[in-house]
């Protein structure tokens, strides 16, 4: 859980002195449908990456490894996204 | 030394600036102040000053502009009147929140309609919720003083807070009137330099300023803001005992004239402070015991200090020169009024609160003796029949 | 605050009553005594009636608001006195200049006037001749500080030199002066 600050602790002026604090900021608490990935059918076309509002497809050595959680709120932008003919990502609805 | 002037309102601003040397100056023309505007600029195309002039398209672009180059560390100043305060007035209450030192010169003008450009405080004195510090200068002199003690008030690292500097339209921004200048050593080494508290453009540290905060956090901020306003009073009192040194002029929160022994009291802004002071005078050799307080900090309002001040009088008139509409008074009327409750002291005067001066109506010594001898007469009768009245409104 | 002298000027819109006052003004501040110079803007057009005051006095006032009972009382403009009551609130020896080619006896029966005391002096010919234009104001407070030796003419003369410095042709500059000086000499009391 997060603790909240009082008036006296927070820095003056609104200001956020922290640079980056959004990373404590799980935006994956949120998420309703999950998407998959399918290592196999995609192409490596990055366009998920480029269109992911979260920053959340995990690429190395410009290879697409998978979908970072943490952060995912399962907008599904990446599965619409992803070109029909490939179709690697597909979203799952949260079980209960 | 000292200089000796014959100078304007508004050439007594523009002097100030020239001395404080903003980094950025962000205005945009409107009556009163125009003069003023054209003044600074004047000063930057000579070579006077080096500031970054910036020539807006409008007052709520000029307070963005300061908001931003206060934030990113600079000294920043802009002036305005009336309808000009009224288009920035979305970023009055930025600019505090965000807690940027701006320092503005506000030409008291009154608002439309009908349209009028002289003097009223509807401008400055409704903005009195944005947030910001408030000082109301009876003369040139004042504006001149007020300004430079503005700054410093502003940019204190306890503070951090806008200030608004008020003075009458035409009534003192377009009189010429002698007053007295610092060297511009001296005001450069009372101000020092402004160190923001965290830079914009600080690469090494970056920062996050004006983001969104929702109701798990929005009332915190507004408590500090609220706090820092609210302890703004001591820290504006130590200004004033610093410049008094370097000047030779001493400034209080308020101006207490012969109000010690006073049993009648006019509580009053800005210029027509000078005339009820002369009015103070001729009654005291009557006889009469009058007294004057003149308003010169209203943001924050120093309510336990003028409750001290007027609680032994017998009866006191709040003339104020604008209209809180629909309210129970006007704005300094109701300050007083809550600040006896708050108080709760056992010693009150009566009180009546007058509205004066609108729209440019001169108010002159037979105006303020009529004052005085109301407040007699209340005293007489020991009661108020009528708490609240334009005093010049022609039936 | 008893040597306090309170100067009421009537013109019209354009005349440079406001410079007047403010140029007196500080003359008078720069040789260490107290002045305002406070002009009332109107409607701010060319030729509307118009009213400007100053106060001059070795010690220092506190009055921002207008002059109702004027110890002087400046006419730039006499066809001002067709629409506005210009010997309003005067005391019975106020002193009244103004500016016109007649006698001040002649004035006084124009005026209907039974107090005071009337000075005249032709500003708008000593401008057209000195200046070229008919601009009364500057020969005109040379004239009141005849009345009213608040200041010397010396001492206005160098207030105008050092306001005009680098900002007119010396020709333009010693016209004004010279202006300042007839409007000073010229003067005819009853
Ligand atoms: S669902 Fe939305 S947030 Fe999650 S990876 Fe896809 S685009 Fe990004
Ligand atoms: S859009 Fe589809 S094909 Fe392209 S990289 Fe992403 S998952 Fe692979």
């Amino acid at each position: 859980m997060r603790k909240l600050q009082g008036w006296k602790d927070i820095p003056i002026g609104t200001a956020i002195i922290e640079a980056g604090s959004s990373v404590k900021y799980l935006t994956g608490e949120w998420r309703n449908a999950r998407p998959e990935h399918n290592k196999d059918k995609c192409t490596n076309c990055l366009l998920c990456w480029i269109y992911c509002p979260d920053g959340a497809i995990i690429v190395e050595d410009s290879q697409v490894t998978g979908i970072n959680y943490d952060y995912c709120k399962g907008c599904g932008i990446c599965a619409a996204e992803c070109p029909p003919k490939v179709k690697a990502i597909t979203m799952v609805k949260n079980q209960n | 030394m000292a200089r000796l002037a014959a100078l304007t309102g508004n050439n007594a601003a523009a002097e100030a600036i020239r001395q404080i040397k903003p980094d950025v100056f962000a205005a945009y023309p409107i009556t009163p102040q125009t003069e003023l505007a054209e003044e600074v600029a004047q000063f930057v195309a000579d070579g006077i000053l080096d500031t970054e002039y910036i020539p807006v398209e409008s007052e709520h672009s000029s307070m963005s502009v300061c908001i931003g180059a206060s934030l990113a560390g600079a000294r920043a100043m802009t002036a305005t009147a009336s309808c000009g305060l009224a288009y920035m007035w979305e970023l009055l209450p930025t600019t505090a929140s965000l807690r940027s030192p701006v320092v503005m010169v506000v030409v008291n003008r009154a608002f439309n309609a009908p349209l009028n450009i002289h003097c009223s405080h509807d401008d400055s004195m409704g903005a009195r919720d944005s947030g910001w510090v408030q000082l109301y200068s009876e003369n040139a002199q004042e504006m001149y003083d007020n300004l430079i003690q503005a700054v410093k008030i502003a940019e204190d690292e306890t503070i951090r807070l806008p200030v608004m500097v008020c003075m009458d339209g035409f009534i003192i921004s377009h009189a010429v009137e002698r007053l007295l200048l610092l060297e511009d050593e001296k005001v450069k080494n009372f101000l020092g330099e402004f160190k923001p508290v965290h830079s914009l453009l600080e690469v090494n540290n970056p920062v996050t300023i004006g983001a969104c905060a929702l109701p798990d956090y929005y009332t915190e901020h507004k408590k500090q803001h609220s706090e820092a306003l609210r302890r703004s009073l001591d820290k504006i009192m130590e200004v004033a005992n610093e410049y008094a040194k370097i000047s030779g002029r001493s400034y209080s929160l308020f101006e207490s004239y012969q109000l010690a022994d006073a049993e009648y009291g006019i509580v009053i802004v800005n210029s027509a402070a000078g005339v009820t002071r002369t009015v103070v005078d001729k009654l005291r050799k009557e006889g009469v015991k009058a007294g004057l307080l003149k308003i010169r900090v209203y943001r924050p309002f120093p309510a336990a200090q003028i409750v001290q001040a007027l609680k032994n009088l017998k009866v006191v008139a709040v003339l104020e020169r604008t209209d809180s509409f629909g309210g129970v008074g006007s704005p300094v009327f109701t300050d007083i009024s809550a600040a006896f409750m708050e108080a709760q002291t056992k010693e009150k005067p009566l009180m009546v609160n007058y509205i004066y001066g609108l729209g440019g109506r001169d108010v002159g010594l037979k105006d303020i003796g009529k004052v005085y001898a109301n407040l007699q007469v209340i005293n007489q009768k020991g009661k108020i029949e009528k708490s609240f009245a334009y005093l010049q409104a022609r039936e | 605050m008893s040597d306090l002298i309170e100067i009421r000027w009537h013109s019209r819109g354009g005349q440079g009553a406001m410079v007047a006052v403010r140029t007196l003004a500080r003359a008078v501040i720069k040789d260490n005594k107290y002045a305002q110079g406070l002009p009332e803007f109107g409607p701010e057009r060319m030729g509307a009636p118009i009213k400007a005051y100053n106060r001059f006095s070795t010690q220092p006032f506190s009055l921002y608001c207008r002059i109702v009972n004027p110890h002087v009382v400046v006419l730039l403009d006499p066809s001002v006195a067709k629409i506005v009551d210009v010997t309003e609130g005067i005391y019975d020896d106020s002193k009244l200049l103004v500016n016109v080619c007649l006698p001040p006896q002649e004035v006084r029966e124009r005026l209907k006037l039974k107090n005071g005391k009337i000075y005249t002096v032709d500003a708008t010919r000593i401008a057209q001749e000195t200046l070229g234009r008919p601009m009364p104001n500057t020969p005109m407070m040379g004239a009141l500080i005849k009345l009213v030796p608040v200041i010397s003419l010396e001492v206005l003369l160098n207030e105008v030199v050092g306001e005009f410095i680098g900002k007119c042709s010396p020709g333009i500059v010693e016209a004004n002066l010279a202006a300042i000086k007839r409007g000073f000499e010229e003067v005819s009391e009853e």
